[in-house]
């Protein structure tokens, strides 16, 4: 009875606590844009250079009014998507290959190397003469950035895969797609959602990238459009609206790899 | 009847340096439903036999010759490998699933193997919900599910505490005996090898040769933790230890 007691105190401080934390995160969200409209409204900070919370409302409702708001989202979200989807299915895909061959996975080690720390963006000038101003240019820029990294994570992930668990495979005779579909890949899920995670922020880096490289629509554009004609509105709502776009993304992420994880 | 026949079994590991002889001219003939733990000093090259034998390893020069070419081998290791992303269930049909014998016969067997062990409540649960000694026992069915003939078993015990060693070495033997498996377990444990062995076979440092083979022979021999009890179980204690000289090195 007692120990029951003890324990829905116990509960009630968990939520209490979780509530605490959540107001918070949700009060600093609010303080910020209070202060960003009124310190704008004061005349403290320059509402032409910061533009302010009423103004980028205003703006994302002058866009949705002339329809170019979903526009500009949908094309951005599809040149992720694409990208995204690409990346992470070529990367495994090769990080397999790899694995697979550990003499090719030593012939190619120096030229990941120099390929991952090269900085993709410079290549973005000979992409567009490549694939052309549009949005094929977009798509391989994102993808170039994002790939490498998957590749050498997941790779380095299957390579520090379990040695008994591989022995026990082999001492039941499995042949080496076996090891790979049985061992290799569901122990290495965690590492590939973890990949998955910081190949989404890459695929945004460089979907952006390619945007204000070249594009006539989406978010990157947006941004790029409002700086030369000097709309910091504009460019201030674009920026908001990625960071909208990127965190739906990414709790969608988490969503699955919590519904994969609560299995075991 | 010998199931196994070893004949100046060598293996050597090379290295850029040096070449490494783990085993020098190992002789071992193994009888049905033998039970044999090769003891040694850690580093000798007792795991490597095994390796060799169950064919993780390839030899560097003699022979092994099983009685037939039918002759199955099945393997349980120190860490039990349950895979956590499968059931207890899933976990014991791994083997059956890469030999492609998946049959209704088989997961039969494998619910029978659960239930007699005390597992059969388990059947559905994830590995992180057992204790060490029942992961240890899933393991072993695990192993028995494909049918082996002969098991290899490769310190089994050592990941565990001592308590629960002493009680799953019970089981573990129990399991095999009554299911009637040759065996033939590696340990660096005296006291666990003359426990349960009906042949222990004291290897030497690196390069690893037979020292000595003992019998165990004791009046009413039972279950590993009583008939370390034995007062025959001091005696080989001894003999043993003194075979390994610990300080010559």
């Amino acid at each position: 009875m007692n120990a029951n007691n003890e324990h829905k105190k116990y509960l009630k401080k968990l939520k209490w606590h979780t509530i605490k934390v959540a107001f918070s995160q949700i009060m600093l969200l609010v303080l910020f844009i209070v202060a960003w409209q009124i310190l704008s409204d004061k005349g403290i900070i320059n509402a032409f250079l910061c533009s302010s919370p009423k103004k980028v409302v205003d703006t994302i409702i002058n866009l949705w009014e002339t329809n170019d708001l979903l526009i500009h989202v949908w094309v951005t979200l599809k040149e992720i998507l694409i990208s995204f989807g690409l990346g992470t299915i070529i990367g495994i895909v090769f990080a397999a290959f790899l694995w697979w061959s550990p003499f090719a996975s030593k012939v190619l080690d120096p030229y990941l190397t120099i390929l991952n720390s090269l900085p993709k963006v410079s290549l973005g000038p000979i992409i567009i003469i490549w694939a052309g101003a549009n949005q094929n240019s977009i798509i391989l820029m994102a993808l170039l950035i994002s790939v490498i990294s998957t590749i050498i994570s997941v790779y380095v992930g299957f390579k520090q895969t379990n040695i008994t668990s591989i022995k026990l495979l082999k001492s039941f005779g499995a042949n080496k797609l076996q090891i790979f579909t049985k061992v290799i890949l569901p122990s290495n899920l965690n590492t590939i959602i973890s990949s998955l995670k910081i190949n989404l922020s890459m695929t945004f880096v460089g979907v952006i990238m390619g945007e204000l490289l070249v594009s006539k629509q989406g978010l990157g554009y947006l941004i790029n459009y409002g700086s030369q004609v000097f709309n910091t509105n504009l460019v201030i709502t674009g920026v908001i609206l990625l960071g909208i776009l990127t965190s739906i993304l990414y709790f969608i992420i988490l969503f699955v790899e919590n519904k994969i994880k609560k299995e075991w | 009847m010998e199931l196994l026949k070893i004949k100046g079994l060598s293996k050597n590991y090379l290295t850029k340096k040096q070449v490494i002889c783990a085993l020098d001219n190992i002789n071992l003939d193994i009888n049905e439903d033998e039970f044999i733990v090769l003891v040694g000093p850690s580093g000798c090259g007792k795991s490597t036999i095994l390796s060799v034998i169950g064919g993780l390893e390839n030899k560097s020069g003699g022979e092994i010759t099983f009685k037939d070419d039918k002759v199955k081998i099945g393997y349980m290791f120190q860490e039990d490998a349950l895979f956590p992303w499968l059931t207890v269930f899933d976990n014991c049909m791994l083997g059956l699933k890469i030999q492609k014998q998946n049959t209704e016969e088989n997961k039969k067997y494998v619910r029978y193997l659960l239930k007699k062990y005390g597992l059969a409540s388990f059947e559905k649960s994830y590995p992180k919900e057992l204790s060490g000694g029942m992961r240890q026992r899933v393991a072993l069915i695990r192993t028995l599910a494909t049918k082996p003939d002969i098991l290899l078993l490769d310190e089994p015990f050592s990941a565990l505490d001592y308590q629960t060693r002493i009680t799953v070495s019970d089981d573990v033997f129990k399991i095999i005996k009554e299911e009637k498996k040759t065996a033939l377990m590696v340990t660096h444990d005296i006291g666990e090898a003359i426990s349960m062995a009906d042949k222990v076979i004291v290897l030497s440092n690196r390069p690893a040769v037979v020292k000595n083979v003992y019998e165990i022979k004791m009046d009413d021999k039972n279950l590993p933790s009583i008939n370390r009890k034995n007062a025959k179980f001091n005696e080989y204690y001894n003999a043993i230890w003194k075979d390994l000289d610990h300080y010559e090195r």
